[in-house]
């Protein structure tokens, strides 16, 4: 603790000399419940703490405007939250700051895919098949059932996007979980998974922001979808009935990046700093049902809290982790021709 | 109107039509009304029947920094832009009905192109020009480009106007004695005003309603009244937007009614002048 | 008069410094007005025409190859195949990977190569991963033992075809062609082919539209000329409202009317005329409501600006003379309409040509038009060469009929172009 405030007077002083005003920090996140968890766990302590102002902001991901920014050397992104393959490919075009996890914390701590060359995991998140237990009588247990429309009729939800659909139709049509990306990296295994989505083609509305799939169940738009576990979790929380199938789901991790020639960059990592910590974890896996990355985050917290995590032994026992070495790869071919196939 | 000795089949026409332009209006009119009760629900869905009456949306709206947030960027952006469209558009109408030159058409074609091109190409290219100069996420690259879309509503009305104005009270003010200064002021403008406002008018509308070229160029820092909307309609439907929708309807009434105020001064004007 | 005489005749005289003199100020004053329309030309050339033209250059620019491995194409340039290229070329390869790596270009030269080639991606992070190479060694077996696929000629064809500073790949790509192995052009494979399919989408949208907002449009401009003006007036109210409503208000009341549960499924549930909600919304059916209503006081304004004009003498006489009223109003009124038909139809078909809000908002995946592609290269997949293809395609498809229009109305009677 004292080492702590130690160390903030000292940057602070830093700061000081190097800049008269304490800079205020831009994050954008993904916007929805995960951000409004983010507000709390760690916007609102880090200001009290800190006195520096946070601008919150929310994108979907799209990494053209922060290659717009760094090739104007006009960063105005301090930090963005940021999917994996997208960090290891941005890392690689030199669009994020690389990252001296000395000034973050011990390594050891963290899982060993929270830390990055250029980004440190913020928290890990599933995305499954999410059903409003209501209005189904009988529950989807796993993504066959999902391709099932005569034992479920209705419309489902999927992410209009390549990432984590074409898995799905895999998994629907029989693929064992650990053959998923061996199959997809060939041609014949990319076209089966398109052949699986046609046939589900006409029952599927698609979705964009992770805010949707929890109002389209709610509001009986949809019987099922694919969605963020998080997301869920706060329906959940407000009243909403709706379920997560942890079986055949994907997880990954999210993870803070510094878009190159970030002025703020001292004080972003600062933030980092802050918002990796046990505690603050904590307090975000108690605000969302996401895992935290920092290991010590899990001593002491609520087994109800921990069993609704994606992190969590006897969820993560039936999961598929995602492979971000493949997306980084064919993701730019698979979301075109996903883009082509959906749009005919 | 239909006349006495009108036929049976004069008659079912003569109403039939007029039941259908009352459908067709009714459509143009009735989705636009149907949001307005619904900012005041209570409920948390943007979804009829409404349970119960509340003004929590517009507290929402009016207390949520990024609603606030994009409501101060479209105060900002939009006045700022309508300004530099009416100066330059005004000067450059003046230019093009005054001056002869060549490749004059196809100099107020360029002018007027801003309002043809589509909105997506205006949006893409502007983005990868701007980008490496600065100027996106700024809100003087999007002044800019609001300006530029408003400008041909400016070139048009406000020529249209020059064209009708007749340059022989300039003159006539001119021999009676008045300076040039007294005859712009008391002659020129108040003729010509009505079209500056309205172009400026038309404007400020294009501004105030822009999304695209804004989703392009403004980071969440800029993010203006409508680019919210857009990502609330996308991502987050609550009555929030329908609160933001009842102000926009408001809006947009004002304006509609400032112009036809307009358009009845002007009438006046010119038939007193006759 | 006999002064003015006087002038003109000194005017047409002999004094030719006169002459000269006034032509001289006339001069003077047409360039003054011509100073006024300059900044204006400026800031529209500076910060609207030169961003178009240098993103319709990206269309046929081929960024990646040529810039980040200079000497390599260079030295490519002179090999033709079937045989490898010789330890030159190799060692060349190598060591400019070698300086790109680390850094971004080398990723530059990776993404542009997998366009070409799915899985070249891998080949180059690889390959530089092994990289720098010894002075000493064979660059060329150096390069075959990192990956055997350095040992085969398409790799090195396809480095050099990437190469060309200029590419016609994007434009083609746009039309759904592509270059085969022998350098024909050809049709792409099935599976990818989708652009001619939105492009004949958004021409045969637009033409519904049109065609609705016509029809829907004609009687109601039609009343509004026909009625006394303080009446037609009210109805003009009922035009403009709309008009002036934010586009999004609009698509935010269509989604509150169609959705499941919105106000439509309810009546028609309630008069018993469906059994189940009827899907309305994120369909073809939920973009053509949202464009007509944006759309349709754009058909009625130039419509009843020539209706107004149109004296009714011509009918009275025609249906003095017996004529029946409908064949009066379809010889001799509907021919007079004509003008305000042609430019209610060119803007309006014009304006959905570039729709991008609605289809994104009200539409499905096969709702999308042109435009949405053109967001869906710049943002999602930051390929700004595609979308610079597709602009192009866009632009001289609206542009020709912007000549059209312009040819037949003149430039600057596009009125009453707002919002999509």
């Amino acid at each position: 603790m004292k080492m702590r405030t130690l160390h903030a007077a000292v940057l602070g002083l830093a700061l000081g000399a190097a800049a008269p005003a304490m800079a205020d920090l831009t994050i954008i996140s993904f916007g929805g419940a995960a951000q409004q968890a983010q507000e709390k766990a760690f916007y609102q302590p880090f200001t009290q703490a800190t006195g520096i102002k946070i601008h919150p902001g929310e994108y979907n991901g799209e990494q053209a405007k922060i290659k717009a920014m760094v090739m104007a050397g006009n960063v105005t992104w301090d930090l963005v939250e940021v999917e994996s393959p997208e960090l290891v490919r941005g890392c690689e075009e030199g669009l994020y700051e690389k990252i001296d996890f000395t000034k973050i914390g011990n390594k050891a701590d963290f899982l060993p895919q929270a830390v990055n060359e250029c980004g440190v995991g913020i928290f890990v998140w599933s995305v499954a098949l999410a059903y409003d237990a209501d209005k189904l009588p009988q529950a989807p247990t796993s993504w066959a059932d999902f391709w099932d429309v005569k034992k479920f009729p209705g419309k489902r939800g999927l992410r209009k996007g390549a990432k984590y659909t074409l898995e799905f139709a895999l998994l629907a049509d029989g693929v064992p979980p650990q053959d998923v990306y061996k199959v997809l990296a060939t041609k014949e295994g990319v076209d089966r998974a398109f052949a699986k989505l046609d046939q589900l083609k006409p029952h599927i509305q698609w979705w964009e922001a992770g805010a949707q799939p929890p109002q389209l169940l709610a509001s009986g738009d949809l019987v099922m979808s694919a969605a963020y576990n998080g997301r869920i979790h706060a329906a959940q929380q407000e009243g909403k009935h709706l379920k997560v199938v942890w079986n055949q789901s994907i997880y990954d991790i999210d993870s803070w990046a510094i878009p190159k020639g970030d002025p703020n960059k001292a004080q972003a990592l600062e933030f980092i700093r802050f918002a990796s910590q046990p505690e603050r974890q904590k307090a975000f896996s108690r605000e969302i049902s996401y895992g935290p990355t920092n290991l010590k985050a899990l001593d002491g917290l609520d087994p109800k809290v921990l069993g609704e995590l994606p992190s969590a032994p006897q969820n993560l026992a039936v999961a598929l982790p995602m492979n971000t070495e493949f997306w980084v790869e064919h993701g730019e071919e698979l979301e075109q021709r996903f883009n082509s196939w959906a749009a005919k | 109107m239909l006349p006495p000795y009108a036929s049976p089949l004069e008659r079912t026409w003569y109403w039939m039509h007029r039941a259908l332009v009352f459908l067709i209006l009714a459509f143009l009119i009735l989705p636009i009304l149907v949001i307005i009760p619904l900012s005041f629900n209570a409920d948390n869905f943007l979804m009829y029947p409404m349970s119960g009456f509340s003004l929590r949306w517009y507290e929402e709206f009016f207390t949520s920094p990024v609603w606030g947030r994009s409501v101060m960027n479209s105060l900002i952006v939009s006045p700022a832009a309508t300004l530099l469209a009416m100066a330059l558009g005004t000067l450059a109408s003046v230019g093009l009905v005054r001056a002869e030159f060549p490749g004059k058409t196809a100099l107020t074609a360029v002018l007027i192109s801003p309002m043809i091109v589509p909105v997506v190409i205006i949006g893409v290219a502007m983005y990868l020009f701007f980008a490496p100069i600065g100027l996106t996420g700024s809100y003087t690259g999007l002044i800019l480009a609001h300006a530029i879309l408003g400008v041909p509503f400016v070139i048009t009305t406000v020529t249209a106007t020059l064209v009708g104005f007749d340059f022989n009270l300039v003159r006539a003010a001119s021999s009676l004695g008045a300076g040039p200064i007294t005859t712009f002021f008391r002659v020129t403008l108040p003729l010509v005003a009505p079209g500056i406002l309205s172009g400026g008018i038309f404007a400020f509308a294009t501004s105030f309603d822009e999304v695209v070229v804004t989703l392009f160029l403004a980071a969440p820092e800029q993010s203006t009244l409508p680019r919210q909307m857009f990502a609330g309609i996308r991502e987050n439907i609550s009555p929030t937007i329908a609160a933001a929708a009842t102000i926009l309807v408001i809006v947009s009434t004002l304006m509609l009614l400032t112009l036809e105020w307009l358009r009845r001064r002007n009438e006046r004007l010119r038939t007193a002048l006759i | 008069m006999s002064d003015f005489a006087a002038s003109a005749s000194a005017i047409d005289g002999a004094d030719p410094d006169l002459k000269r003199r006034m032509r001289r100020a006339e001069r003077r004053r047409n360039l003054a007005y011509f100073a006024l329309i300059l900044p204006l030309a400026l800031l529209v050339l500076v910060a609207f025409v030169w961003p178009i033209a240098s993103l319709l250059v990206r269309a046929v620019e081929n960024e990646g190859i040529h810039d980040n491995l200079p000497q390599t194409v260079a030295a490519l340039r002179a090999w033709d195949g079937p045989e490898l290229p010789d330890e030159r070329v190799y060692r060349l390869l190598a060591d400019e990977l070698a300086q790109a790596k680390g850094t971004p270009k080398l990723a530059a030269i990776a993404t542009r190569l997998n366009r070409e080639e799915a899985g070249l991606r891998s080949l180059v992070m690889k390959t530089a991963r092994h990289l720098p190479l010894p002075a000493d060694v064979s660059a060329k077996e150096a390069l075959i033992a990192i990956d055997p696929a350095w040992g085969e000629p398409p790799i090195w064809k396809t480095l050099k075809r990437a190469g060309h500073p200029f590419t016609a790949f994007y434009l083609l790509a746009a039309l759904d062609l592509t270059v085969d192995a022998h350098g024909h052009v050809a049709l792409a494979p099935p599976q990818e082919r989708v652009y001619l399919d939105v492009l004949g989408r958004t021409f045969w949208m637009s033409f519904n539209v049109t065609l609705l907002c016509l029809l829907l449009g004609f009687p109601v401009a039609y009343l509004m000329a026909i009625l006394p003006v303080n009446r037609s007036n009210l109805l003009m109210l009922f035009v403009l409202l709309p008009f002036w409503t934010s586009v999004l208000v609009r698509i935010a009341a269509w989604i509150v009317l169609l959705q499941n549960e919105g106000l439509v499924n309810r009546l028609l549930l309630s008069l018993g005329l469906i059994q189940s909600p009827l899907p309305m919304l994120f369909n073809r059916f939920s973009v053509y409501i949202g464009m007509i209503h944006i759309l349709l006081p754009f058909m009625v304004l130039p419509l009843y600006s020539v209706m107004k004009g149109i004296s009714p003498v011509y009918v009275r006489a025609a249906l003095s003379l017996g004529c029946p009223p409908w064949r009066s109003f379809w010889t001799i009124y509907f021919p007079q309409t004509i003008p305000g038909v042609g430019a209610g139809v060119l803007l309006v078909f014009i304006m959905c040509m570039g729709y991008y809000i609605t289809p994104a908002l009200l539409g499905g995946p096969k709702e999308q038009m042109l435009s949405y592609f053109i967001a869906f290269y710049t943002n999602q997949t930051i390929n700004w060469n595609m979308a610079a293809a597709l602009s192009a395609i866009l632009l001289t498809a609206t542009l020709l009929l912007y000549a059209v229009y312009a040819l037949r109305f003149g430039p600057t009677r596009v009125k009453f172009m707002k919002a999509r």
